[in-house]
């Protein structure tokens, strides 16, 4: 069995010139990722995470910092000359192959003997359920079916770390979700260390161990999905997964362990660990731990919208509107735009954004 | 870290990441050689001559050139040519291009035909076929008129001739520019209620305006280039690319060759630097625009009906003039005895096969070698970072608009002595005139430029992902370019072929200058034939050549079709 690689990156930099434009895509970067782990870099478009992705492939030098693979320093090593492989956006199927020669043909540049390379990739395409199609090329398939091919072609390799770069973007939504679980079965059984750039938040959470939010080149933070969800670090974070309400609160006092904090006039006792007294912060309040079975607070129903499973609402507050969604509406007291409408919130799902 | 320092550091990281890759390392290092040796050189070293006379660096060549009235004349007869012949073959061509664009006409693929002539023939058989029908024993002026004293030598001969030979050019590109035009935007133009008339002057004109002024700027850069057809059909009236040949090689006058090789240089250079500078960017149609649907044509017959017998009659006369030449090499003597005879293929396979061999062979060694290395140059170009890869872009493309005469006088002057590598006794390059290898090489640069941008289109249109994932499999550059480059861009790999093969063959204006004794070659053997008034023989040749170019060519289609069978199946590159 292979041995799979730890990647760690320091002080990584990558300033892009041309002309007289500067771009600072990757700034001073740091980041750990354990052996089998599997890590998505996610982020809004222009945040990095691809140049990054193409620095651990080699595509890119990095202007300073270093990228060890297991504990070789790669940062100017080519592509071929470091244990990676990696699955592209578009496929990237060399098109005069068919799926066997595709596969077959990082085994061949290693110039393993023939029998090897048969038997491999016969058991690739087994794992992968795609016996019958070792002879199609890549122009015979739908965008599927040539990501699995992808898929093995980059598997197959045994490399100590597998780059995704954005593999499903291109694919319908139904094959989308077919295609994560997939992938994260695979890479379960396999065991490989993986790293994964994706900007869509739900592929993040369902696939990661651990989470990389980048913005403007930097790491907001890393965590696990549940984490990432529930304690953002910031408002960006809060916002960019999952919707949130950041609304302004009075810290009452707290002393590390237990605090009680006043919203909108009613004081709510939180676990969050926050020193201090009597003083301005900022809480994070997700839309669907709103609760509507007591009135602490009163609203003004400013758009009240039924989408199925849920019902949303944006509700006036003190001058503030917040966003809530109550689950399951069937057969409950449902507000229609303008009316008056009372609600409270879980005491334990308010976080607290630690601006110091 | 300033940004001059950023800019050096990330150039340090590029050369590093090549040097880590010797393969890579040595062909970029080698494709620098030849195109710094055999293109920058010979300039350089034309440049150099044209300052000095009688030892001295002085302006007194270009005196001689810009006051002698003789040389005056020359030179604004080149211009004259160039613009009276660039209007008149843009305005058959584009005529040529709208209507098979936008009517439904037949014979279509007798257009492209026509279009292909030029290309698979050398360039003095239509002024050698208008020789046949209008010259003093011509078929039409003497033959069928009784006109005695008619002459086609001259400025009007060699209009008539360089505008059949060039408008194809102009059809060519305004075809492709026509057909990108997104039917969409001119049924727009309807919808808001302009007539066909105003359509076209109000959209499909304007849209085409940018790649007009690039056909007429090519055809110009090609008529003031041109060699063959003034020394054929010329006269009296002599260009500047006929005159850089007599002083250079005639009179042995290098000054005075060399100051016109310049003057007729930086008018080519500047009006290529127009054409892809600045036209080319003010181009409105994009190169990935997609059309959605078919044009309408116009099938109303009362216009297409006369057109098509334009069209066709034109054709014809051009096809015409081609065809008299194999016609001509059976014939005892054109004008006065037009008895059958084999005399002349008779002569050459006794006393005259040499140059047919020899072109034949340098040609295919030549042909090779072009094929790859100018799809080596488009992978570097398109795919690599290294310090030159601009200077090698720049001077590859740039080579498509140096005149023939030019490079031709430049390896004259350049390679009668032995270059070292600097500061020490070890030879790089022997003396080459007289050998083979300055002709197979004058081949090679000729042909290069139009090798390396196509190479360059295919693989821009090719996603770098899948080169890159070969990369991350453990292939090096060499490995993928063998791989996965080539056979993805082989369409253009083949073409580049069958191009250079038909350039080499047929190429008059560079290796006029570099034959030898022992290296004749078959479009100089045809000039002299012409010269002593060997005409049968001359068309004998001709005829020859064209066999050989369109036989190597069908031969390369079918080799390309076969393959084209096996990329249907691969499917289309996306």
């Amino acid at each position: 069995m292979k041995e799979f690689k730890k990647v760690e990156i320091k002080n990584l930099t990558k300033i892009f010139i041309s002309g007289k434009n500067k771009v600072k895509a990757v700034d001073n970067l740091n980041l750990v990722i354990e052996p089998g782990e599997f890590v998505c870099l996610l982020g809004p478009s222009g945040c990095g995470k691809t140049t990054m992705l193409r620095m651990l492939a080699g595509f890119e030098v990095p202007t300073t910092g270093n990228i060890f693979i297991g504990n070789k320093d790669v940062a100017n090593l080519t592509p071929d000359k470091r244990d990676t492989a990696m699955v592209f956006q578009n496929y990237a199927l060399f098109p005069h192959m068919n799926v066997f020669d595709n596969i077959a043909y990082g085994l061949k540049v290693q110039k393993r003997p023939k029998a090897e390379i048969n038997e491999r990739v016969e058991k690739i395409l087994k794992l992968m359920k795609m016996d019958d199609f070792a002879t199609r090329v890549p122009s015979q398939m739908s965008g599927g079916q040539q990501q699995r091919v992808s898929l093995a072609r980059a598997l197959i390799m045994n490399s100590g770390v597998l780059l995704f770069d954005e593999p499903l973007s291109n694919l319908d939504a139904k094959l989308r979700l077919h295609m994560r679980d997939e992938i994260r079965k695979l890479q379960k059984e396999v065991g490989i260390t993986s790293i994964y750039v994706t900007h869509d938040q739900a592929e993040a959470m369902s696939l990661s161990d651990k989470v990389v939010i980048m913005k403007d080149g930097k790491i907001m933070q890393v965590g696990s999905p549940i984490e990432i969800y529930q304690r953002p670090n910031s408002e960006f974070v809060a916002k960019f997964i999952g919707r949130a309400n950041i609304l302004k609160a009075k810290l009452i006092a707290g002393d590390g362990n237990s605090a009680t904090i006043n919203i909108f006039g009613h004081e709510y006792p939180s676990k969050e660990d926050l020193n201090g007294k009597s003083k301005e912060i900022e809480i994070v309040v997700r839309p669907e731990t709103i609760k509507f079975d007591k009135k602490t607070h009163e609203g003004t129903v400013l758009k009240s919208v039924f989408m199925g499973e849920n019902h949303e609402y944006e509700i006036e507050v003190n001058g503030q509107v917040i966003e809530a969604v109550l689950s399951n509406p069937h057969g409950k007291d449902i507000k229609s735009v303008g009316e008056r409408i009372g609600f409270t919130f879980d005491h334990e799902a308010l976080h607290i954004i630690d601006n110091d | 870290m300033n940004d001059i320092r950023l800019k050096i550091d990330q150039e340090l990281k590029h050369i590093k990441k090549i040097t880590n890759d010797p393969t890579l390392l040595i062909t970029v290092l080698f494709s620098i050689f030849v195109v710094s040796f055999f293109v920058l050189v010979p300039l350089s070293n034309v440049l150099k001559e044209s300052f000095t006379s009688q030892g001295d660096m002085n302006l007194n060549n270009y005196k001689a050139a810009l006051t002698r009235s003789g040389n005056v004349a020359v030179i604004f007869n080149t211009i004259k040519l160039g613009l009276v012949t660039a209007t008149l073959a843009l305005i058959i061509g584009f005529f040529f291009a709208y209507t098979t664009s936008y009517m439904t006409i037949k014979g279509k693929r007798l257009f492209d035909f026509i279009a292909m002539l030029p290309i698979i023939s050398p360039p003095f058989v239509v002024a050698l076929s208008a020789i046949l029908l209008f010259g003093r024993q011509g078929l039409i002026t003497r033959g069928l008129l009784g006109i005695r004293d008619y002459e086609i030598y001259g400025f009007h001969g060699l209009v008539l001739v360089q505008v059949l030979s060039f408008f194809p050019i102009a059809y060519l590109m305004l075809v492709g520019l026509l057909q990108k035009i997104d039917p969409s935007v001119e049924e727009a133009s309807r919808d808001l209620g302009a007539s066909r008339l105003k359509v076209f002057t109000s959209v499909t004109f304007p849209l085409v305006v940018p790649g007009i002024g690039n056909a007429f700027l090519l055809v110009f850069i090609q008529s003031i280039a041109d060699f063959a057809n003034p020394v054929v059909i010329g006269g009296n009236f002599t260009t500047i690319a006929v005159k850089i040949y007599q002083e250079g090689i005639g009179n042995f006058q290098l000054g005075i060759a060399t100051a016109l090789a310049m003057i007729l240089l930086s008018l080519s250079i500047s009006m290529f630097v127009i054409q892809r500078f600045y036209i080319n960017k003010k181009s409105y149609i994009t190169v990935t625009g997609k059309i959605s649907r078919k044009r309408e044509l116009i099938s109303d017959r009362i216009v297409t009906v006369p057109v098509t017998v334009l069209l066709v009659t034109m054709t014809l006369f051009v096809i015409g003039m081609y065809i008299l030449i194999p016609v001509n090499s059976f014939v005892k003597l054109w004008g006065i005895n037009y008895t059958p005879t084999l005399d002349h293929y008779k002569y050459i396979f006794k006393f005259g096969m040499d140059p047919v061999l020899q072109t034949t062979i340098l040609s295919v060694i030549a042909t090779f070698i072009t094929g790859f290395f100018s799809m080596i140059i488009a992978f570097l170009i398109v795919r690599k970072r290294f310090i030159g890869r601009t200077f090698i872009e720049f001077t590859t493309v740039m080579a498509m608009a140096i005149p023939g005469t030019i490079i031709g006088l430049g390896y004259v002057i350049s390679y009668n002595k032995t270059y070292y590598i600097p500061f020490t006794n070890i030879t790089l390059i022997p003396p080459l005139t007289g050998t083979a290898l300055i002709i197979i090489v004058a081949f090679i640069i000729r042909s290069l430029p139009v090798g390396v941008r196509s190479g360059m289109s295919s693989l821009q249109q090719i996603d770098p992902s899948i080169e890159e994932a070969a990369s991350i499999l453990g292939a090096s550059s060499q490995k993928i370019f063998f791989s996965v480059t080539l056979p993805m861009i082989k369409e253009a790999f083949f073409s580049g072929l069958i191009y250079s093969f038909a350039r080499s063959m047929t190429l008059v204006s560079t290796i006029i200058f570099l034959i030898s004794a022992k290296w004749k070659l078959l479009t100089p053997a045809v000039m002299e034939n012409i010269d002593t008034g060997r005409i049968g023989i001359a068309s004998a040749y001709c005829t020859m050549l064209i066999i050989i170019v369109s036989i190597v060519m069908i031969f390369m289609k079918i080799v390309t079709s076969k393959l084209g069978i096996q990329n249907e199946n691969s499917g289309d590159v996306q």
